[in-house]
């Protein structure tokens, strides 16, 4: 009980919910997604979330920018020339007409829609002093705004950068996955919204096996790049409650190659301050002691 | 509660007595959080209904608690969105219950320079004074030549598309009996080459198939659509045929989030697209990958045309009959051999023909061929004879080579030979391709013909009727289908029956006989028209008086909305109601738009909010530029707040021709009301005036017109689905109709929708059902209802073999079933259920008798797919490419570059553009083609007024590729200022490989992309691209290009003040721009 990293089966019994239902979770298959920001538009729909300003960013179609505060559904676009793959030998290659030859057939639009992980190990829940952030019943991570007083650890110790404080109230805000509605039966918003599916709730075993299925699949299509993000039990973070399937490396899409809950090594932190804290008064008993034999 | 229990409730008393020690879950948890309950559970009630955006149709269900809206989301019951919905639709909550809505008349007084409040009843009465006065001003008996027209030109609307069935059928009911004839619609602009295209090729012009049916596609070419961003949640079933194997092909000018989901995307030059379709005809037929069976008995391949028809192949790019001084054809040399076409009524008065012409008939075949006069054509099954249809085919496209396809439309060899083999290797006995099409081929000046190029390929594929295949055109408004088939369309009546033309003998049967089909369900037009007469006029409808017909306004050339604008600037039109359509941003040529609206009387707007087309007289771009001043503006100015799709009960027509239901979930707030509300209490306002004062027979037809629909709640709403019953037709025994082949000539029904007879079957409201589709097979034919008979893939005959069995297992869907001697399968047969597939019709049958039972087009008058149109289109039996109005190059292919019949209205302030060779062209050098966004929705009254949709796409910009952005010095994120003719604008920015510059004609040519949502008003506000385009149009139908024009980009700012304008007028000047430019060849 009270592991804060490593592998754990069961996230909502550690976190002394008896009887609970199955680890829910989102899988997002980002091969299918088609940018539409139904997700966001339907998270903020059902959790009444402010508008959060009119930027033309310039950045293909995410006029968004980020997870924050007042978004809890973000989609990514990655415009993406492929480099042409190198041949054996240059002998006799035209390169620059190579280059202008494969204009379309190697340019891909990536989205992917970005949530929060609600990490098997939360380091924002860990370092929470008041029990804002608390693990549901669903093994899922959820703020809750009664208790929350705005002092904004959670912020720097979320490895991914999603948890926010808004500016109005200082409080902190993100994805539920709609806590009150899968209490209810009913998907989240953004999942229910997913014109393709890209958004999957559900079980987080079924997911996990529905999403291998997909990679496999994928593999066999002839998308060798198809690969998982958050899947694995072994990770830094225990393995997400919201995964993905990617078509590139994660950087490309913006989240961090190999994240780490930020509270793994406070363990061993505390046994080196423990460590330290014997040496200095070791030492200093030592010092005294040397001194009165003087 | 006790110490002891409170003491429980405190987390430390949990984390340290229970499981949760670190206090991380359990034992955090607050009482707040505990008794959380989503407001879908504490809801009152919730109401079944469906999304008001574009034509998808998805199902909503909306939350009421307190008499109050509190959550919209998808309804997981609907087969067609299955719970799903896009962000417009998932904002829905927004658009109906944010504080963007005014719930509050406003009036603007004639020179005034703000709005004053004004109250509903008020403002009502004032308004039927104005009609009633404007009309008897404007009443006319005759036009100039003394042929009785019995109408105003006096009055206008437009709008309907976002509006219900029931709307749409009292507003043209009600200004029809008026004698008002300019009533528009988006459908003009959106679709109506749709309806001229697939309505002349296959007697019916709606999508032939439903999207949910693209799941059993092997491949989907999808083309001229950006199926993904504008129709999202339809998209679904796209994505469904993909992970089944389908091949996914997007052909368009920008790589788009539809690109990014496909197979394989071409991009291709924006306005050469019927080059593609012809190299691909070429190819199919070239390589004998044609489905020969199907083509020989289904379509009109073995036809032998008339010996004195001339090609685009003999006259350099013209068809024989064209009278170059008047712009016309005369198409009687593209008839069949040995029919005879004369018109049936025989005294024609002289005009009447070329005023028709003028007008285009192109849309009066939604649901009915054209005719091809009397007699049995000769055909040549070997398909040998060279004036049969196949070999005249295979002879126009002859040029169509690869090396043409790359020299117009920038599409490689390479490319292109992928596109082919993808299409012929999945098209086929066992395997079946759906093309999916939209605005990207309707809006331009050959529009029509884009569409009959599609339906040309798909009929050699043997594509059509069929599971997989078909030709969806993806509809973008709510129910535009709907306004198409109830029109508030000036050259129709319900049911695609054309709105009568003036001609100085004419009474019903010679309407009739002008315009029925010998053969086919057409050839009952004379049933159809009766009991629409009997729907709108009732007792005074008597066989005497010829079913009041007399009472029907008659046209005297094309209404529509651009010439309605024109008519304004030259003050012919004095009034003008705007029912959910914002032409001061959405119509082209939005300055044309807004000075006809400062040249009117009265306008009235009725709207969620304030757009454009409501303040242009306060904030518009000519009070901004000085070149119009409030003080002078005579224009009286109505804001009536509109209801919205919860507020108010009535049917939507979706993309699949599918009637679906909605319930009012609440009563509207303030003075907002329906549109059912506003027609029908007007209607009772200004027959209560004319019934007083005024001239009875002139009013007879409003007089006597049936308007006594029950009214209900506490703001006399007039009853829905009381209208849906008079659509939907009663017989003689005062029953409910269950089918149009109930209906009669002699007055003993009344219907006054025909082909949406059968909506009411049984007295039920079959549009309300609502069997979940996860109870039934892909048809789902128990939900809701579709036109016609509720068949879902229509001419579904063709799915069988001439003996009735299916083409394979594989593709089966409806087949002959000789033990039971009928036709049956999955879907509702398109054809008569008991008619062998070898029955011969005896000589001399006329009507659905005189067809085959190997024909499956049984709305034609051979009952043939037309692979060659000889009548019903006004530029051409066959497709041909030509170069948009205003193109930066010269058709490579025939002499003549542009399509030689387009409407071109020179005037001021609709200047077009050199073109190709001609000198000045090069001053627009660069292609523009318009578009939407999956975050906005058309001219943006809808979205960008809400802040979570305006966040997700909060500003005007322009899509140009990174060598363009280099040419032109134009910065990523920076200004542009894109100039035509017309105007200039401006707008931010965006430099993307997704745009690519394409080789035509041995150089490099640009295009830039530009969504057309903005506009001055709401929450982003931006320019409005329809500022820079012209008013050239589709001869058949009047539909406007917009997805192909030239413009000059420049960076930085566009001039403010009087400034804007003479930048114009200098591009003009360097073009060498005069009232002839672009009027030519």
């Amino acid at each position: 009980m009270g592991r804060i990293s490593g592998p754990l089966h069961d996230v909502a019994g550690d976190a002394g919910h008896h009887d609970h239902p199955p680890r829910m979770g989102f899988f997002t298959d980002t091969s299918v997604c088609i940018g539409c920001k139904a997700c966001e538009v339907a998270c903020k729909e059902w959790n009444a979330i402010p508008e959060d300003g009119l930027t033309f960013t310039g950045m293909s179609y995410d006029n968004t920018q980020g997870l924050s505060a007042d978004t809890w559904r973000h989609v990514a676009f990655i415009e993406q020339r492929r480099p042409v793959e190198p041949p054996e030998d240059y002998a006799g290659v035209d390169v620059l007409g190579m280059a202008a030859d494969g204009a379309a057939a190697d340019f891909r639009w990536l989205m992917a829609s970005d949530v929060c992980k609600h990490c098997t190990h939360a380091a924002c829940l860990d370092v929470c002093p008041t029990g804002a952030l608390f693990r549901t019943e669903f093994g899922t991570v959820v703020v809750q705004e009664d208790v929350c007083n705005g002092c904004g650890y959670c912020v720097p110790a979320c490895p991914y950068g999603v948890i926010d404080q808004r500016k109005d109230d200082g409080r902190a805000w993100k994805c539920t996955m709609c806590y009150d509605r899968i209490g209810d039966g009913l998907e989240p918003a953004c999942a229910k919204a997913c014109p393709t599916e890209s958004i999957q709730f559900g079980p987080l075993d079924e997911l996990r096996e529905r999403a291998a299925a997909r990679v496999e699949r994928l593999h066999a299509d002839g998308v060798p790049e198809a690969r998982l993000y958050g899947a694995d039990p072994d990770d830094g973070v225990g393995g997400d409650g919201a995964f993905f399937l990617l078509l590139d490396e994660p950087e490309v899409y913006g989240l961090p190659p190999a994240p780490v809950v930020t509270t793994r090594d406070l363990p061993s932190m505390w046994r080196h301050a423990g460590a330290a804290a014997l040496t200095l008064i070791g030492g200093v008993t030592a010092a005294y002691l040397a001194g009165r034999k003087r | 509660m006790g110490a002891r229990d409170l003491i429980k409730l405190w987390p430390v008393y949990r984390q340290l007595t229970g499981d949760d020690r670190l206090g991380r879950g359990a034992a955090a948890e607050s009482a707040v959080t505990r008794g959380l309950r989503p407001r879908t559970a504490t809801a009152d009630k919730v109401v079944k209904s469906v999304c008001p955006y574009c034509a998808v149709g998805c199902g909503q269900q909306v939350y009421v608690k307190d008499e109050k809206v509190v959550q919209i989301e998808g309804d997981p019951d609907s087969p067609i969105s299955r719970g799903r919905l896009c962000p417009k639709g998932s904002a829905s909550l927004q658009l109906t219950t944010g504080d963007a809505r005014g719930h509050k008349v406003l009036y603007r007084r004639p020179h005034g320079t703000d709005w004053e409040e004004l109250d509903l009843d008020t403002a009502m009465n004032m308004i039927a004074d104005r009609v009633v006065a404007t009309r008897g001003a404007s009443f006319d008996w005759h036009d100039d030549e003394g042929t009785r027209v019995r109408r105003t030109l006096g009055v206008a609307s437009l709008g309907g598309a976002t509006l219900d069935n029931e709307e749409n059928y009292l507003i043209k009911k009600l200004f029809t009996a008026l004698g008002i004839v300019q009533v528009e619609n988006q459908a003009r602009v959106c679709h109506s080459s749709t309806v001229a295209g697939l309505g002349t090729s296959f007697g019916r012009g709606g999508a032939t198939t439903f999207m949910q049916d693209l799941q059993n596609s092997d491949c989907i070419v999808i083309q001229g659509s950006n199926y993904a961003e504008a129709h999202p949640v339809g998209f679904q079933w796209v994505v469904e045929a993909k992970a089944r194997g389908a091949k996914i092909i997007h052909v368009d000018p920008r790589f788009t989030r539809t690109s990014a989901l496909a197979d394989l995307y071409v991009p291709i030059r924006a306005g050469s697209d019927i080059a593609l379709l012809g190299g691909i005809i070429n190819h199919v037929i070239g390589t004998g990958a044609w489905f020969r069976d199907y083509v020989v008995n289904y379509t009109n391949a073995a036809t032998i045309v008339s010996e004195d028809f001339r090609d685009t192949e003999d006259l350099d790019g013209l068809f024989s009959g064209l009278d170059a001084e008047t712009r016309h054809y005369d198409f009687h040399s593209w008839s069949y051999e040995g029919l005879d076409v004369a018109p049936a009524s025989g005294d024609r008065d002289s005009g009447y023909e070329a005023r028709i012409r003028e007008s285009g008939r192109g849309e009066s075949h939604g649901a009915g061929g054209a005719s091809v006069g009397e007699g049995e054509p000769r055909t040549d099954p070997t398909l040998e004879h060279p004036r049969c249809v196949f070999q005249i085919l295979k002879r126009h496209y002859s040029r169509y080579t690869p090396e043409v396809v790359q020299e117009v439309c920038g599409i490689t060899p390479d490319l292109f030979a992928e596109l082919c083999e993808s299409l012929t290797a999945n098209s086929g006995r066992d395997r079946t391709s759906a093309f999916a099409y939209a605005v990207g081929w309707t809006q331009h000046t050959v529009g029509s013909q884009y569409i009959r190029a599609a339906c040309i390929l798909q009929l050699l594929l043997g594509n059509i009727g069929r599971p997989g295949g078909g030709i969806q055109a993806l509809r973008g408004h709510a129910s535009i289908q709907g306004s198409s088939d109830i029109p508030t369309l000036f050259d129709l009546l319900p049911g695609y029956i054309p709105m009568p033309h003036a001609h100085a003998h004419q009474d019903l049967d010679a309407f009739v006989a002008a315009d029925a089909a010998e053969k086919g369900y057409w050839g009952n037009m004379r049933a159809y028209v009766t009991s629409l007469l009997k729907a709108w006029w009732g007792d005074a409808a008597t066989a005497e008086n010829d079913f009041a017909f007399d009472y029907l306004p008659k046209l005297t050339g094309s209404h529509s909305t651009y010439e309605t604008a024109l008519a304004q600037m030259d003050g012919v039109c004095k009034g003008y109601f705007l029912m959910g359509e914002n032409p001061a941003v959405g119509s082209a040529n939005a300055k044309v738009q807004r000075l006809g609206m400062a040249n009117l009387d009265w306008l009235v707007v009725r709207d969620f909010s304030l757009i454009e087309s409501a303040t242009w007289w306060k904030d518009g771009p000519e009070i901004e530029t000085g070149e119009l001043r409030t003080e002078d503006i005579g224009t009286e100015v109505f804001f009536l707040p509109a209801a919205a799709h919860t507020e108010k009960a009535g049917s939507f027509t979706n993309t699949n021709r599918t009637l679906q239901w909605r319930h009012a979930a609440v009563e509207p707030a303030g003075e907002a009301r329906s549109d059912l509300w506003f027609t029908y209490h007007l209607g009772r306002l200004i027959r209560e005036r004319l019934a007083a004062s005024g001239d009875l027979e002139r009013d007879r037809p409003v007089l006597e017109l049936t308007w006594d629909y029950p009214t209900e709640g506490p703001l006399d709403e007039p009853s829905a689905e009381a209208v849906l019953a008079e659509i939907n037709g009663y017989g003689p025994d005062g029953a409910h109709l269950s089918s149009y082949e109930q209906l009669k000539d002699d007055g003993s029904t009344s219907c006054g929708c025909w082909i949406y007879c059968g909506v009411y079957a049984d007295g039920v409201n079959q549009a309300a059902r609502r069997k979940p589709g996860s109870e039934q097979d892909w048809i789902a034919a128990e939900w809701a209802w579709a036109w016609p008979a509720n068949r879902r893939i229509l001419y579904n005959r063709a799915s069988a073999d001439p003996d009735g069995k299916p083409w394979s297992e594989r593709k089966a869907l409806v087949w002959w079933d000789a033990a039971k001697g009928e036709w049956t399968g999955h879907d509702v047969p398109d054809f008569k259920a008991d008619k062998a597939p070898d029955y011969l019709p005896p000589a001399g049958a006329t009507g659905p008798e005189g067809i085959s039972g190997t024909d499956p087009f049984v709305l034609q008058a051979d009952g043939k797919g037309w692979l060659f149109a000889p009548a019903g289109l006004v530029d051409g039996p066959l497709p041909t490419h030509y170069e948009p109005q205003d193109s930066p190059f010269d058709n490579p292919l025939y002499g003549q570059s542009r399509n030689p019949v387009r409407q071109v209205f020179s005037r001021r302030e609709n200047r077009l553009h050199p073109s190709g060779s001609e000198p000045g062209a090069d001053v627009f050098p660069y292609v523009v083609t318009t578009y939407r966004l999956t975050e906005h929705f058309t001219a943006g009254g809808m979205t960008r007024w809400s802040p979570y949709l305006a966040e997700l796409q909060p500003e005007f910009f322009c899509e140009i590729s990174p060598a363009l952005a280099a040419e032109r010095a134009l910065e990523h994120g920076g200004w542009a200022t894109v100039v035509t003719a017309r105007s200039a604008i401006e707008c931010r920015v965006m430099v993307t490989e997704r745009m690519t510059p394409l080789r035509v004609q041995g150089r490099t040519i640009h295009q830039i992309g530009l969504p057309y949502h903005w506009g001055p008003n709401g929450y982003t506000t931006g320019d409005a691209a329809n500022e820079l385009s012209a008013i050239a149009l589709d001869p058949n139908v009047h539909i406007q290009e917009v997805k192909a024009l030239t413009a000059d980009i420049r960076p930085g700012r566009r001039p403010r003040g009087p400034a804007l304008p003479e930048l114009v007028r200098e591009y003009q000047r360097r073009a060498g721009i005069t009232e002839r430019t672009g009027t030519g060849a």
